[in-house]
């Protein structure tokens, strides 16, 4: 079932490649929308499954036999979220990026969306760590296209190429880690990369911490967070809003899940060990990451650089690690998607319009599109954790966790809030309020399809924001069982002191 | 009086080999007798006979050996110990048969230069002359390229089987002086090639001194020459240590000039660049496999009770070789001589792959032979492919390698352009392609002999290569085409046949490596 889920969008890539068209035609988009809908569906009838009966859908191929790499795919409550998230984004960002490659290959452009679902959704559902290693970083070829290839940005080329290379940075460290846990495993006699075999080995505390090392630090990229944030403000300035959406709210999910799954499931001790240096990074990311956005002049990196400081949020919630802050991370990474994908759309929606990405030149549009500015509106007032709204709950689980776990550290990280609600309203003041401005008269109102595209992700936050549990209730089962997973390191690396 | 004994060849185990060399032979007389309207068919007819029909045998061979040999290593030694058939070298040699079988074909395109093949016409007539050009006028073709390509051939499975210190040097003199010629052999930018002979020949040579010198020193340490021998003899600590020690330093010269690594690579791009294109995808391809396997068996069998002397220089050559090859690649501005360091910095990877020697391992836990061995595979095939795929893109005055003129090739030649990209990832090593299996092969390889500091050197130079791999995707994709630049010529059958071939196995031994890896893991030990 999961393998179809994951050949699903594959599948509709290939027929929007090889789809007869001509210049102009829509088929391949409403196909890919088709595709993308139905991968949705698929992934409705998985989540419910999950919730109602627990219903994993495990399914364990062997695949690689020599180097002990299985096909091997399931779902629990934190894979569930994150496949929903994707299934939901993707249908959203294809219907807003309808027109957004008319003057190039708009086939290739579908396609490599749906590229990019197939791999992710594989990413999340994987349960072998050669697997897993092997379409995360075979996210990166169809993300390096769709930002050099499609971007609208004047040095897209050169942001792909940035991007490429910070992620196999930290791919290739992470290779090293992945092929250490190899040379462990084999050691007792039979390799295998399955993550539930990988959790009985016992490493020494050194190699421990070298693996959780190398892992941690393609993670860090991957998600970003402070010091290795410095490809996101190029990528998002140069890429199409609907590529940003993929990359920030889809991909770099991966990097915050995989210290969930990893880093803290496979080496707990390791991650205790390092948590005071992630929970400062993770501080510094927050802040650091806010007074970025309140400088910044360009929308779209104003956007970016709103996702670090969040990024720097879902961290702290993993590593204070108690209940309230991983399950709390956990919901955070959904609404992260959610409400950066409000900004980054009607920002996107935006900026076709005025022609500039450049806060200082907007102002004004208010009166002729309220409808585009009152998209704009919420999806910052999600991004700055409006009480009513479903990122609030998360954001408020999460500084529960942060003053659990050390009262300055939930200080420090309010201050984070604060900072949000001032970036958002400034950006917002400076892009549609003031008087009109005369060349920014024929700006006009939003259309229906890209109302629709950005309603359902509206609908999802306020839903969310008031009946939370509906969320929390398939995410808690999996925090419990990676905090249960963790106390038991805890208690064992103790007794053996 | 003492009776004549006649040696035991093992004509059984041999015949592929001396298959290649005795069709190479054939090939001469064709060339003196055959009419010459009438040579290149025979010739390349005769030569990928030959070549099928060696491959056929050298499968007949290695099913027939598993119930020889002893423990993990399974084979035979023949022809009165100087020559080694077990696992690893008929895996070797399926490999160099493969990779020659597809040189030829590209060796014999002739619709990609006017009808005539890459080779020049004469020789030996003086570039820039009436001569050449009347040679050209009447269309004239070296078809001795092919008979020199067996010779080689058959120099390089003996390279890979050589289980004497004797036999390791004829063999690697018999692959070479083919080399040296055919590399002298391009019809066009003659004196580029013929510049690149000569140094090849000269450091050949040089380096070729130096390797004697070596079996001369390890001669008279342990009084043999064969490989078991040696091992006996530094197992029993007989003799003078320091003859050994040099005898090893001289030996590792030689071999290391042949692979290509820091110190010695200098010759690579020079070499790589003015040779025809088809005689640097066979040379690029072949010469490593053979010279790896052949150092491998050097280092493992003779040299194995010396470990800790030999590995840590390889610990220090490896890591040269990667982060050199890898920083002069991003400074090239054509495409054939970033391939050829980037094959600088593909022999680190092979090297790291090595330094898993003799680790103890778990059951079915991937060794530095395995490792090898399938690393070989993966960039032999790529290697040819990405060199197959150079020969397509040309200009007025022949191929094209200058970086500037591939902007915007996925404009006017998306195919072609798809194609270089899939090896250009395949090289750099990302996940679904060949080259992300070998890698991980070779480091989990180190990773099991300890050598964590060149994993992560090895994985840190990875990025850095990626780079100059991705620049050139970067010019092809995201670039606007330049005028009066170069066109991308269409190929006969033989040319299309080696590209699509070699790119399926590049996306096959990504996607589905088991079966070779366990080809591979079921070559076993070397044979003592």
């Amino acid at each position: 079932m999961l393998s179809l889920l994951i050949a699903l969008p594959l599948i509709g890539a290939l027929a929007v490649m090889l789809l007869p068209s001509h210049p102009g035609d829509a088929l391949p988009k409403w196909s890919a929308l088709a595709f993308s809908i139905a991968t949705l569906i698929g992934g409705a009838v998985v989540g419910i499954a999950n919730a109602d009966t627990g219903e994993t859908w495990s399914e364990t191929h062997t695949w690689i036999a020599p180097i002990g790499a299985h096909w091997a795919l399931a779902v629990d409550g934190l894979g569930v979220t994150m496949v929903l998230l994707t299934v939901i984004l993707v249908p959203v960002v294809i219907a807003a990026s309808w027109h957004d490659a008319d003057d190039r290959n708009t086939k290739g452009f579908f396609a490599l969306m749906l590229v990019v679902e197939a791999l992710a959704l594989a990413v999340f559902c994987a349960q072998d760590v050669f697997l897993f290693y092997l379409v995360f970083e075979a996210t990166l070829i169809p993300a390096y296209f769709l930002i050099g290839s499609y971007g609208h940005g004047p040095r897209r080329t050169a942001a792909a190429v940035k991007f490429l290379l910070y992620m196999l940075a930290g791919g290739l460290v992470m290779l090293a880690a992945v092929v250490a846990l190899y040379a462990f495993s084999a050691q007792t006699g039979h390799a295998s990369y399955l993550i539930d075999d990988l959790k009985g080995l016992s490493l020494t505390t050194n190699q421990e911490r070298m693996v959780f090392i190398g892992f941690f630090l393609a993670f860090a990229i991957k998600a970003p967070i402070f010091p290795f944030h410095t490809w996101l403000p190029d990528t998002t300035g140069n890429a199409t809003p609907g590529t940003s959406v993929l990359l920030i709210c889809v991909l770099d999910k991966i990097g915050t899940y995989g210290m969930l799954r990893f880093c803290l499931e496979l080496f707990p001790g390791a991650s205790h060990w390092a948590t005071p240096v992630v929970v400062t990074l993770a501080l510094i990311s927050i802040v650091y990451g806010a007074l970025l956005a309140l400088g910044q002049d360009d929308l779209l990196v104003l956007t970016g650089l709103t996702s670090l400081s969040h990024f720097g949020f879902i961290v702290l919630g993993i590593f204070v690690v108690n209940d309230q802050g991983v399950s709390g991370a956990t919901f955070y990474m959904f609404n992260h998607g959610l409400a950066t994908a409000v900004l980054f759309l009607a920002a996107g929606y935006l900026i076709k319009r005025t022609g500039t990405a450049r806060l200082s030149q907007m102002g004004g549009v208010e009166k002729k599109a309220p409808v585009l500015a009152a998209l704009l509106l919420l999806g910052g007032l999600g991004t700055l954790g409006l009480p009513g709204l479903s990122p609030f709950v998360s954001e408020f689980l999460v500084m529960l966790g942060a003053f659990q776990h050390h009262w300055w550290v939930g200080t420090i990280a309010v201050s984070g809030i604060v900072l949000a609600a001032a970036y958002v309203l400034r950006a917002y003041r400076l892009a549609v309020t003031g008087p009109e401005r005369p060349e920014l008269a024929g700006v006009a109102e939003v259309g229906k399809r890209e109302i629709a595209a950005i309603a359902p992700l509206i609908a999802l936050m306020i839903l969310l924001g008031f009946a939370p549990q509906l969320a929390l209730s398939v995410i808690n089962p999996a925090s419990d069982h990676t905090m249960s997973s963790i106390e038991a390191a805890t208690i064992e690396s103790g007794a053996q002191k | 009086m003492t009776t004549f004994q006649s040696p035991h060849l093992g004509y059984d185990l041999i015949w592929p080999l001396l298959l290649v060399l005795g069709a190479a032979c054939v090939g001469i007389v064709v060339e003196a007798f055959v009419p010459r309207a009438w040579r290149y068919v025979t010739q390349v007819l005769l030569t990928l006979t030959t070549l099928a029909v060696a491959f056929g045998g050298t499968i007949f061979v290695a099913t027939g050996l598993d119930s020889r040999g002893h423990g993990a290593a399974h084979g035979a030694v023949v022809a009165e110990g100087s020559v080694a058939i077990d696992g690893p070298a008929v895996f070797a040699w399926g490999l160099l048969l493969i990779v020659a079988f597809f040189g030829v074909l590209l060796f014999a395109e002739r619709h990609l230069d006017g009808g005539v093949s890459a080779f020049s016409g004469q020789a030996a007539v003086l570039p820039g002359t009436d001569a050449e050009r009347r040679v050209g006028e009447r269309g004239l073709e070296h078809t001795e390229v092919y008979p020199l390509l067996l010779f080689a051939v058959g120099g390089m499975l003996l390279f890979a089987a050589a289980n004497d210190l004797l036999t390791l040097f004829v063999a690697l003199e018999v692959l070479s002086l083919p080399l040296y010629l055919l590399t002298g052999l391009a019809r066009r930018r003659r004196l580029l090639s013929q510049e690149a002979a000569m140094k090849y020949f000269l450091l050949g040579a040089f380096s070729s001194g130096f390797l004697l010198y070596g079996i001369a020193l390890v001669y008279g340490y342990a009084g043999t020459v064969r490989f078991g021998g040696i091992a006996d003899a530094i197992a029993n600590t007989s003799g003078q240590r320091g003859l050994l020690l040099a005898g090893i330093g001289l030996l590792s010269v030689g071999l290391l000039f042949k692979v290509g690594a820091v110190p010695f690579q200098a010759w690579t791009p020079d070499v790589y660049q003015g040779a025809p294109t088809p005689v640097t995808a066979f040379m690029a391809a072949g010469t490593k496999v053979a010279a790896f396997v052949a150092m491998l068996r050097l280092f493992s069998v003779a040299f194995g009770g010396e470990r800790w002397t030999w590995l840590p220089m390889l610990w220090a050559i490896a890591l040269l070789t990667m982060v050199i090859g890898a920083v002069l690649a991003v400074a090239q501005t054509d495409v054939k001589r970033m391939l050829a360091y980037s094959s600088i910095a593909h022999t680190g990877f092979v090297l790291t792959g090595i330094l898993g020697t003799g680790a103890s391992l778990g059951d079915d836990q991937i060794g530095a032979t395995q490792a090898v061995l399938f690393y070989l595979v993966t960039y032999g095939l790529m290697t040819l492919g990405a060199f197959a795929v150079l020969t397509l893109v040309r200009d007025a005055a022949g191929e094209s390698g200058e970086l500037r003129g591939w902007a915007g090739l996925a404009r006017t030649s998306p195919v072609v352009a798809a194609v270089f990209s899939l090896f250009l990832l395949s090289l750099a090593g990302l996940p679904f392609t060949a080259g992300f299996t070998g890698k991980w092969v070779v480091f989990a390889s180190a990773m099991s002999g300890g050598a964590w500091p060149v994993v992560v050197a090895a994985v840190l130079t990875s990025a850095m290569a990626a780079f100059f791999y991705i620049r050139v995707i970067v010019l092809m994709y995201f670039s606007e085409p330049v005028a009066g630049g170069p066109a991308v010529a269409v190929p006969s059958i033989l040319t299309s046949a080696t590209i699509a071939v070699t790119a399926v196995a590049t996306v096959v031994l990504g996607v589905v490596p088991g079966p070779v890896l366990d080809l591979a893991a079921h070559a076993g030990d070397f044979i003592r």
